[in-house]
């Protein structure tokens, strides 16, 4: 097999040289790229992305990306969101006042409704995946590893059979996605030391 | 479930750890890149530099470090200390930093929190509180004692006349993301956490509040989680000197039934 060579797609959000590095430890080649041309000539595309989602959204049409990302995946290009990146595939956010996103997949995104006072938001820190199927990415990692969470918001997808993991905050929370070549987390695997680099490298190996 | 947060903090101060790390087999007990990885194998679940450093030399060594640090450590990194600017955070987080922690800056300026916030994301605005008590009234005055503390800066040598609750609530309304409290009292002290503080200003916000300032032994961690009711707390010299490691500290949490990442879940 052919070495990986994964374009992370930068759009001006967020600690895209975590995600480069982190790939280099398994193994791969990463380049941090707004380039279309770059985008299409490798071979893992990923899509980063921390911050609001209306302004993720705006500097991905302003860079003229959210076709770059389109063409990705109906190409079957092998294609992972990280956290702002899965909520960015979805059809809606109600953040800071409605957005619209990609809608590649569909569903929302909502935020974590506090049910009680020790309950914080942002949910912040190490939390466990349960999964809800075979997911190629986890190929190693164990039922009830932890990852590194950080996010207020979540995604509500219509179609139950992309659900890949779910997490425990105060309620039961879609935390990672897969349909055919499309990956996503809502957790950090750049950032989740053994787990996260096993989940990078299993991505990085999928074809 | 979320675990609560073990964060070793390292003062760096012209790219070297000041009061030096107490390891064996380090090869240069200085440098802060280096106890990092020893930090990351030990399952610490983030990492916190704070720069001490005054000059502006000092301070691109520190970005040298954040970048060198993140090459290598896979774990979420915090970094604080003289963030003026909206181009001071922008250089951190491209450097590899995943949070900046914001102090004498946030008071100066608020709405730098605020502006940060909404550019970068709420998620890696730290606000710093250095809180200091303030003198309760004397049991003979007749007034029941209430307890407050008061808001400094500049690294704990300017009073502010602010009042730590509400400038937590302040900050936590302008778009911080969690909040790094310090005791001064009880910083350096190795007595515990100052839990009322701790208490106070956890159930006043519905952002993670991390403590800071005093831990001296592992029971003093889980007062600060479980009495303090902090998300995470921040530990210094127990782990630099070698008292505990991680592990260690983590296998106390859990025997004494606090969540935490536990280290063999690594092993397996």
């Amino acid at each position: 097999m052919s070495r990986a060579t994964i374009a992370i797609i930068d759009y001006d959000m967020g600690n895209l040289r975590s995600v480069q590095k982190a790939f280099e430890a398994v193994g791969c080649s990463a380049t941090i790229t707004r380039s279309p041309q770059v985008i299409d000539d490798a071979t893992h595309v990923v899509l980063p992305g921390v911050g609001a989602f209306g302004d993720c959204m705006d500097n991905l049409e302003r860079y003229g990306l959210s076709s770059s990302v389109r063409t990705t995946i109906a190409k079957g290009k092998p294609f992972l969101g990280i956290c702002l990146g899965l909520q960015l595939l979805f059809t809606d956010s109600e953040e800071f006042g409605a957005h619209h996103g990609l809608g590649i997949l569909d569903g929302r995104v909502v935020k974590f409704r506090s049910t009680d006072t020790r309950m914080k938001i942002p949910h912040m820190g190490w939390n466990q995946i349960r999964f809800s199927k075979q997911i190629p990415l986890l190929e190693g990692v164990p039922e009830g590893a932890y990852v590194y969470f950080v996010h207020s918001y979540y995604v509500e997808p219509r179609d139950e059979t992309i659900v890949g993991t779910t997490t425990d905050y105060g309620t039961t929370f879609v935390s990672g996605i897969w349909r055919e070549n499309v990956f996503a987390c809502q957790f950090h695997p750049e950032k989740s030391q053994r787990w996260g680099m096993r989940i990078l490298e299993n991505f990085s190996r999928f074809s | 479930m979320l675990a609560k947060r073990i964060i070793p903090c390292l003062d760096v101060k012209d790219g070297r750890v000041v009061k030096g790390v107490a390891f064996e087999n380090l090869r240069d007990a200085g440098d802060p890149v280096e106890i990092a990885a020893v930090y990351d194998r030990d399952g610490a679940d983030e990492l916190c530099f704070l720069d001490i450093t005054a000059s502006h030399e000092g301070r691109s060594t520190m970005i040298d470090i954040v970048e060198r640090t993140a090459d290598k450590v896979f774990m979420p990194l915090t970094v604080g200390g003289g963030i003026r600017s909206l181009d001071d955070i922008r250089t951190l987080l491209k450097a590899g930093a995943d949070k900046v922690s914001i102090n004498t800056a946030a008071v100066q300026q608020p709405e730098l929190v605020r502006a940060a916030a909404k550019q970068f994301g709420t998620q890696c605005i730290v606000v710093a509180i250095d809180a200091k008590r303030r003198p309760t009234a004397p049991l003979s005055s007749g007034h029941p004692a209430v307890l407050s503390w008061e808001v400094f800066t500049h690294g704990g040598r300017t009073p502010t006349g602010r009042d730590v609750i509400e400038w937590a609530l302040t900050v936590e309304r302008y778009g911080a993301g969690e909040i790094l409290l310090t005791s001064m009292d009880r910083d350096g002290t190795g007595e515990g956490y100052d839990l009322e503080l701790t208490a106070a200003v956890s159930a006043a916000v519905t952002i993670p509040v991390i403590a800071s300032g005093g831990a001296g032994q592992l029971r003093h961690l889980h007062d600060g989680l479980e009495t303090g009711k902090a998300d995470a707390v921040l530990v210094a010299s127990i782990f630099h000197y070698g008292q505990h490691t991680i592990q260690e500290a983590k296998a106390y949490l859990h025997t004494h039934h606090v969540p935490v990442r536990l280290c063999e879940e690594h092993e397996t």
